[in-house]
């Protein structure tokens, strides 16, 4: 009886240490932020984007000390959740919002695109010599749950060079609403009446086959292929270059396998940029272009037309403009797409309607 | 010159009725206590009552169904969870099979004077550090060192013997087995501590007969000691296998989140805590009752489990207590 007692003794004593620094950290932290009096502004939503915003924030911060910028990857689903709540200033969303939901937000929202960029499938099969190409079809099937192991015969004569092992094919998805889903089945939709109608449909958050591991997060998705062996998952192609994740070569609508790369997107978003509606919702579910990479996506920031404190009006259009043009410099090296000059003028133009 | 010299010497008497003060403190310190004690009550049923009000509306949307249904769809508000009911059971009694093979073991080893008592102390100190290293390490620990080390022999065993249900898909990394091998070396101190006072509290005169009969060391430990000792120990199961039940973190990292219900031992699964902790952070108005109806799925399973555990752990003390 003696040891039960020390065992549980031994736990709360850790609990109410940990207790003790947490409330050491929220104290010390109140009493550091009232020093300083400036705007503050708070952010969050997709995580796709988070690496870039974060990058930005930082540049930003430093030629603008007074504005406290944050965002939080908490993903597009809470951040346009997030956003009609007003409980944040500014959110990040991959997808973005509907017509309805724009008509509900009684400050006025602007979407204005920031940045883009492509969905890799990223894989960890071990022994392979050269890297995967996926047919439309067969990728299909794949995230449908139809093509369950790696040497099933589609992908075997996809793929006559590689030695694909017997082992089954684990799907890594995202748990959390999330853009990055909504562009993916946005695109399997557009290229499968079968995905559309009958398979999982388009959404933030769609049913993965049973056997799906889901995580959290383009971060989460993209450790959780690092460390499983014979899975694939979807996640931005900056998340799979920086872990050094292989992706797959896809095949587009005219036929071609394209390889991800640094540069795989530009060609497709300047395919592209003719169909921008007025109201910036560009969506290409299925470009056109004979190397377009298939899955390309914009990501947008949602905005308030009118905000309550005009210098927080003037710090968040600051913020955008600079990430619109010195911003997109660091865009390539983070993995995502630098905008083409006519998306930046019209997402400029769009900032003048924030006061 | 002490008090009571100083006493003799003045003619005061030392001795006396208690003072108002002294009647003051007994009195507060009992307040205190008598407090502190319901309040550990109250709280439980605070949690308790909190958790069940909370989840009332998906009770009464979802009924019995919810512990039958099988998928888990936010956007269709279909919500089931078997397959976490069937993960928490399944890896907690893999990890109860492993920990408490491993656990008894170590309790015979430590009290059965098979080591030098400084020895047997140092050992014993260390199987209880096991439990002072934070969950979210072991489960780091999982994902870096046991994955790796398991695959070879994961792989060799699917590729080998595929038509046993057990081994019908691939270890792709997180999965059933990881989950229960790190469970098993959380729940490992507990089953050991427990079992190792249970073995103390057997007489020294059983042993001492039974040696006296000609029996040797393992007829002793085997036919005497653990026969004996035997509900002290299943005890000692109870509890851990309650502690497997509730482990969040590990699991979360370790259990691969996939909501299906499989039999293979390298499959991905899950289990209602760590479904409670990876789905609370961003949980809708819609899915809060749901979760809280999890929550209270997993209270009733532990505290079923933990007071059977207790119980018949007070039945073996009596037991021993009693002379039988």
């Amino acid at each position: 009886m003696m040891s039960q007692k020390w065992v549980s003794g031994r736990v709360r004593w850790d609990i109410i240490l940990f207790v003790l620094v947490c409330v050491a950290v929220m104290v010390f932290g109140t009493v550091a932020h009232a020093g300083s009096e400036s705007v503050a502004l708070r952010g969050g939503g997709a995580t796709f984007p988070a690496p870039l915003y974060q990058s930005w924030i930082v540049d930003f911060t430093k030629k603008h000390p007074d504005s406290k910028i944050s965002y939080q990857a908490t993903g597009s689903g809470e951040g346009v959740r997030g956003f009609l709540a007003e409980e944040l200033d500014f959110a990040g969303s991959d997808a973005a919002l509907s017509d309805e939901q724009i008509a509900n937000v009684k400050r006025g929202a602007q979407l204005v695109p920031m940045t883009a960029g492509i969905i890799v499938l990223a894989y960890h099969v071990q022994g392979l010599s050269g890297p995967l190409k996926l047919p439309r079809n067969v990728y299909e099937d794949i995230f449908a749950g139809k093509i369950t192991r790696w040497n099933d015969p589609r992908l075997q004569t996809a793929n006559p060079d590689l030695k694909l092992p017997n082992r089954n094919i684990t799907i890594i998805a995202r748990q959390d609403s999330s853009g990055t889903t909504y562009a993916l089945t946005n695109h399997l939709s557009a290229v499968s009446q079968e995905w559309r109608d009958r398979g999982p449909g388009v959404g933030k958050v769609v049913d993965w086959p049973g056997n799906s591991m889901l995580f959290h997060g383009n971060e989460g998705v993209a450790s959780r292929i690092k460390i499983s062996e014979g899975s694939i998952g979807y996640i931005e192609y900056g998340f799979a270059k920086r872990l050094g994740l292989p992706m797959a070569w896809l095949e587009n609508k005219a036929g071609n396998f394209v390889e991800p790369t640094d540069h795989s997107g530009e060609e497709t978003l300047a395919h592209n940029v003719q169909h921008m509606p007025a109201n910036l919702r560009l969506m290409i579910p299925d470009p056109d272009g004979e190397q377009a990479y298939p899955i390309v996506t914009l990501s947008w920031l949602l905005l308030y037309q009118h905000y309550s404190n005009p210098a927080m009006a003037q710090a968040i259009k600051e913020f955008a403009t600079f990430g619109l043009t010195d911003g997109q410099r660091s865009s390539r090296e983070l993995g995502y797409v630098p905008l083409p000059a006519e998306i930046i003028s019209r997402s400029l133009k769009a900032l003048e309607n924030i006061q | 010159m002490n008090a009571f010299e100083q006493a003799a010497s003045t003619g005061e008497q030392i001795s006396g009725p208690p003072s108002q003060t002294d009647y003051l403190l007994d009195r507060s310190f009992r307040g205190i206590a008598t407090v502190c004690a319901w309040f550990i009550l109250i709280i439980v049923g605070l949690i308790m009552g909190e958790i069940g009000i909370k989840a009332i509306p998906a009770i009464s949307e979802y009924h019995i169904g919810f512990l039958t249904g099988t998928t888990w769809d936010v956007n269709k508000q279909t919500f089931g969870i078997l397959p976490e009911i069937w993960g928490t059971l399944y890896s907690s009694i893999l990890a109860l099979v492993i920990g408490g093979f491993f656990g008894i073991t170590m309790a015979i080893f430590l009290t059965q004077d098979f080591l030098p008592a400084p020895l047997a102390l140092f050992f014993r100190t260390v199987v209880e550090l096991l439990a002072a290293i934070p969950s979210v390490v072991y489960g780091f620990w999982g994902i870096f060192v046991v994955i790796p080390f398991i695959r070879p022999l994961a792989d060799w065993l699917h590729t080998e013997f595929s038509w046993i249900p057990i081994f019908s898909t691939s270890l792709s990394g997180p999965g059933m087995l990881p989950a229960a091998l790190v469970l098993s070396i959380m729940i490992l101190p507990t089953i050991a501590a427990v079992s190792q006072d249970a073995l103390r509290l057997v007489p020294y005169r059983i042993k001492e007969a039974a040696y006296g009969l000609g029996a040797n060391r393992w007829e002793v430990i085997l036919k005497v000691m653990l026969p004996t000792a035997s509900t002290g120990i299943f005890g000692a199961l109870v509890l851990g296998f309650g502690r497997a039940l509730g482990e969040t973190m590990a699991l979360a990292m370790l259990v691969g989140n996939s909501n299906q219900l499989s039999l293979s031992l390298f499959s991905p699964g899950n289990t209602l805590a760590a479904l409670l902790a990876l789905n609370f952070p961003e949980a809708g108005e819609r899915e809060i009752p749901v979760l809280m109806y999890v929550a209270l799925v997993l209270l009733l399973i532990t505290f079923a489990v933990n007071m059977a555990g207790t119980a018949i752990m007070s039945l073996t003390s009596n037991q021993m207590k009693a002379g039988k």
